[in-house]
């Protein structure tokens, strides 16, 4: 009785990412522990945010394939709708404006649109399957511009990057020509001095300060140079969980979340970057296994397009950690403090679990 | 057939995503050997360097002052201690408007002028230190009041610190002298001696007397702490110390009461005393007047306090004791006589006949007079020093010549440094052909031996001098190294170190001709000497000399001390020592523009004596000093040519 209620609850949760995902859960209350100042307070609440992500990931991984297909126009829409909502009457918290307040709850748009853009693309491609032409990558890519600059506006550059991201994985595996990949990077290219201008001063000041993080060392430039401080001060083998000095009085900011990375690879070296990167790369190829042997175009783009957000979590993160990408607000994917990112990246998890085992119930 | 061409399409298609999957694939994998190698990079290759910036980050290391060492007296009493009170320092770099934050400062705790320009001043003198205090002293009030309001002050902080405090004053304040803070003339010092580390975070160093010369002592050793401190700069926790060793404490052969009985008995007059015990040339005594508030230098003076030191006419802050020079005067005479019964010149029963002058013989016949007009009549040793005659001593001079003069009186430490343990001493003068020769280019002449032979002419002695020369005549011979302080104690180990009970020369006098001079010293403070007034009663034998010093020359007029001026008038010198037939003290007095010896420097002497050897302490109001009989001294210098 009770084996056969386990094994319906799991029936659509793939071991592999689940197991993966699980480990690195640990790794992150482990080093949210230390990075609070071994705050219980912060595990136990961070251990709340798993759970609600975990039920999110557990209602993906059951939804059917066709239900999701048909949800994904109107989930975009209303996406949009609500990005238009804030910024037409959105929260403004630390000078961004990011938030909509529904009355009962607040709530983050651009955070859905991590989902929503992919799975609208995936939808729109799959519509179009077989007689895919440079007008619907055209299209698709307008799917993409627009939420992203709504939400680059508000400003968030780390959501907006994620959401670009999420949006080029499904044209670039659509099958985006390499002609109009090369294009788009010299046009890219040529627009960068006019992206520059739209960029707002602290942005821009994030990407100097990138150059050269000495040059504010109290300003801009403090957040990179007290975590690389962290991570080389790591070495090979780390300080010892909980012994991290950088963490622990205060010298880097941030440090539960968009920095936890710092902390873990003082304490834990680059042993534990290492052990960090093979664990990513792991879900990473799951996932890419999954999108490889996904039964729909739908399907397959939707979980490579997943599975590579995912990846940019990690990539963007270490980097700006380690110094070498600008500080934009990415989290660490399953080890940042913090309940909204966690929901989606699970929700995505799930999304790749209910692709793979709903994949023979679509088998044409 | 349609089917399958669709069936090939599809499995083209998978094949192109799968491609482009790998693609994906492989770019996923570049990134993540990006990160690797940028991990690489700074956790391997620059673990050191980064290594190094953490710590810094973590570590301060800050300094620990040590302890001054104190300084008391022969019998335990404090000369100088420290105490703690909290300042209130401002970081100029970190401030911002200095004017502006010591005008918000001022709504929380009083901030006088004075510590504006103190702080000012302190500002200008520009030390490379962090921080400068505006406020010392402050009461828990006005500690708890800033602490509320620290938020709004960068750049300001309140700190415990040690302050140097001279319980006494005046009172001994140039045998003490006193700690200021360190000038960047003291920085390049320390550093070209290599203990410019010892003074980190350290504000002060002995400027003045005993503070400066045994500053090495006092001093200590700088401890550290190594404090791990957060991001704001708040220490967390210790994670090394090492102790400051506190200074060695010093303590003095100078009896602190000894020291105040002798300084107020000075009054309102300017001069200087100094007692030696001359069984061991400890400085029981060092008197300069008048004295400063030593207390004022501690934590940096106020121009308006400074400049009323610095320009007063009394100079406070000169050290009559080491830095003035007189003439000897008369006190000079016990040992003309010594001289002369030492090298046969004379014996003590050789008589003249006083007419109340001197005729050079040989000189031109110049005239030499007398202080006592007419004369003393029929004069012996004896009754030459008793009553000071002049013509006596004449006579004596020239027939010792200055040669020998010079040669006695040098091995007496007249005229020449005699190694006191403080900084300043000057040298004074005891000529001799050679010197006149080297200084003038100009032949010795018998008429200057002749004012020199009662102490005038080119003599300039210090009163240490005179003192110390006094002690070595009360101690037969023994000549000691006057030191202020008598031994040292180990702050570690409390081991005491004696300094130099050893006399570092013995001139061989006879005791015979020692005890012919004692005699008719104390017959000077005996009825019919010209210290009778200040011996009269004395409980002990008191052998003295009066002296007197001319200040101005009266060229042709008759000196007389109710028409010149203040300033003009005569120092009055005394030399004593008793008792006379077992020393335990040996002092010089000289009063600036006292006038006679007698009647204005040998009374200090009585009275300090008589609180010294028995413990008699002088009534406290005073009256003017008792008018003696009238015994005149010396008088004006003779002209020589």
């Amino acid at each position: 009785m009770i084996n056969q209620l386990l094994a319906y609850l799991t029936k659509h949760l793939d071991r592999y990412l689940m197991g993966l995902v699980t480990i690195l859960l640990v790794m992150g209350l482990i080093t949210l522990f230390s990075a609070s100042g071994e705050s219980a307070d912060r595990v136990v609440g961070q251990m709340v945010n798993i759970c609600v992500a975990l039920a999110v990931m557990w209602i993906a991984a059951n939804v059917p394939l066709h239900y999701l297909s048909r949800i994904a126009l109107p989930l975009y829409v209303v996406g949009l709708v609500l990005l238009v909502g804030v910024a037409v009457a959105g929260e403004v918290v630390n000078g961004a404006r990011r938030w909509l307040n529904l009355g009962f709850t607040r709530i983050q748009p651009s955070e859905l649109m991590k989902i929503a853009v992919p799975l609208l693309l995936a939808w729109y491609f799959d519509r179009y399957e077989a007689i895919l032409k440079s007008r619907n990558f055209l299209i698709g890519a307008l799917l993409v511009v627009v939420p992203v600059l709504l939400i680059a506006r508000q400003p968030d550059l780390g959501t907006a990057l994620l959401v670009t991201a999420a949006g080029f994985y499904v044209l670039f595996l659509a099958g985006l020509s390499w002609k109009i990949l090369a294009g788009l990077g010299i046009v890219g290219g040529a627009s960068l001095p006019f992206l520059w201008s739209m960029l707002h001063d602290y942005q821009r000041q994030r990407v100097l300060t990138l150059l050269d993080p000495s040059q504010d060392p109290l300003g801009a430039g403090y957040h990179t140079i007290q975590s690389t401080i962290a991570l080389g001060s790591g070495g090979f083998f780390g300080k010892g969980w909980l012994n991290g000095t950088q963490a622990h009085l205060d010298f880097l900011p941030e440090r539960t979340t968009d920095f936890i990375f710092a902390v873990y690879a003082e304490e834990f070296g680059m042993i534990g970057n290492i052990v960090l990167m093979v664990m990513f790369l792991l879900v990473i190829g799951r996932g890419l296994v999954i999108a490889a042997n996904a039964p729909t175009l739908f399907t397959r783009l939707l979980a490579g397009a997943i599975t590579l957000t995912f990846f940019t979590y990690a990539f963007v993160n270490m980097g700006m950690v380690s110094g070498i990408l600008p500080v934009v607000g990415v989290p660490l994917p399953l080890i940042s403090y913090g309940g909204t990112s966690l929901v989606t990246i699970l929700f995505g998890i799930g999304l790749l679990m209910s692709i793979h085992t709903h994949r023979r119930l679509v088998q044409t | 057939m349609k089917r399958t061409v669709e069936l090939r399409d599809h499995q083209r298609e998978l094949h192109y995503f799968q491609l482009r999957l790998a693609i994906v694939g492989s770019a996923v994998l570049f990134s993540f050997f990006v990160l690797l190698v940028r991990f690489f990079y700074v956790q391997v290759i620059q673990h050191d360097y980064y290594h190094t910036l953490a710590e810094q980050n973590r570590i301060f290391v800050v300094p620990v002052v040590p302890n001054r060492g104190l300084i008391l007296d022969r019998n335990g009493v404090v000369i100088a201690h420290n105490f703690s009170a909290y300042t209130l320092e401002i970081t100029p770099s970190q401030a911002g408007d200095l004017e502006k934050t010591i005008t918000d400062l001022s709504a929380l705790v009083e901030i006088t002028p004075k510590d504006r320009k103190r702080f000012q001043k302190l500002l200008e003198e520009g030390h490379d230190f962090a921080s400068i205090p505006i406020r010392t002293r402050l009461n828990d009030e006005e500690v708890a009041r800033f602490a509320v309001n620290n938020y709004r002050f960068p750049g300001v902080e309140i700190n415990a610190r040690l302050f140097r405090h001279y319980p006494n004053g005046e009172i001994a304040s140039h045998v003490v002298g006193y700690i200021g803070r360190i000038s960047d003339k003291d920085v390049e010092e320390l550093r070209a001696q290599g203990t410019a580390a010892n003074y980190s975070a350290s504000d002060y160093i002995g400027k003045v007397g005993l503070e400066q010369r045994y500053e090495k002592e006092l001093r200590g050793v700088t401890g550290y702490e190594h404090v791990e401190t957060d991001a704001n700069g708040r220490s967390v926790r210790t994670l090394r110390s090492i102790l400051p060793v506190s200074g060695n404490n010093l303590t003095l052969a100078l009896d602190a009461k000894l020291q105040q009985v002798a300084e107020l008995a000075f009054g309102t007059h300017r001069g200087s005393l100094v007692a030696i015990e001359p069984k061991t040339g400890g400085v029981l005594a060092l008197v300069s007047r008048p004295g400063f508030d030593p207390n004022l230098f501690v934590e940096g003076i106020d121009p308006q306090n400074w400049d009323a030191l610095n320009n007063s006419p009394d100079h406070p802050l000169n050290n009559r004791a080491l830095q003035g020079v007189y003439p000897p005067g008369s006190t000079f005479k016990p040992f003309m006589a010594l001289a002369a019964l030492e090298t046969g010149k004379r014996k003590a029963s050789y008589t003249i006949s006083d007419p109340g002058y001197f005729v050079l013989n040989g000189g031109g016949g110049h005239i030499y007079r007398d202080w006592k007009a007419g004369g003393h009549g029929y004069v012996d040793m004896h009754k030459a020093i008793v009553q000071s005659c002049d013509t006596y001593f004449y006579g004596l001079a020239q027939d010792l010549g200055i040669d020998a003069i010079h040669q006695f009186m040098l091995q007496f430490g007249l005229g020449q440094k005699t190694g006191i343990d403080i900084d300043g001493e000057v040298g004074g003068l005891l000529p001799s052909q050679e010197w006149k020769q080297k200084r003038f280019q100009q032949k010795w002449f018998v008429g200057d031996t002749i004012s020199v032979g009662i102490g005038q002419g080119y003599n300039l002695t210090t009163p240490l001098q005179l003192a110390l020369a006094t002690a070595v005549l009360a101690g037969d011979g023994k000549v000691f190294r006057p030191h202020l302080v008598k031994q040292i104690q180990d702050s570690q180990t409390e081991a005491l170190r004696l300094i130099e009970p050893q006399p570092r020369a013995e001139i061989h006098l006879s005791p015979e001709n020692v005890k012919l001079v004692r005699d008719a010293m104390i017959d000077v403070t005996k009825p019919g000497g010209t210290a009778a007034g200040a011996g009269m009663n004395a409980k002990y034998l008191f052998a003295g000399k009066t002296g007197t010093a001319q200040v101005i020359g009266m060229k042709g007029q008759k000196y007389d001390e109710k028409n010149v001026l203040e300033r003009h008038r005569d120092h009055a010198l005394f030399i004593a020592y008793a008792p006379a037939d077992d020393p335990k003290i040996a002092l010089a007095i000289l009063v600036e523009n006292g006038g006679h010896g007698g009647s204005t420097a040998a009374p200090i002497a009585r009275q300090v004596l008589d609180y010294y050897l028995l413990g008699k302490e002088p009534t406290p109001p005073k009256p003017a000093p008792k008018k003696v009989e009238p015994e005149p001294d010396d008088a004006e210098e003779p002209e020589n040519d």
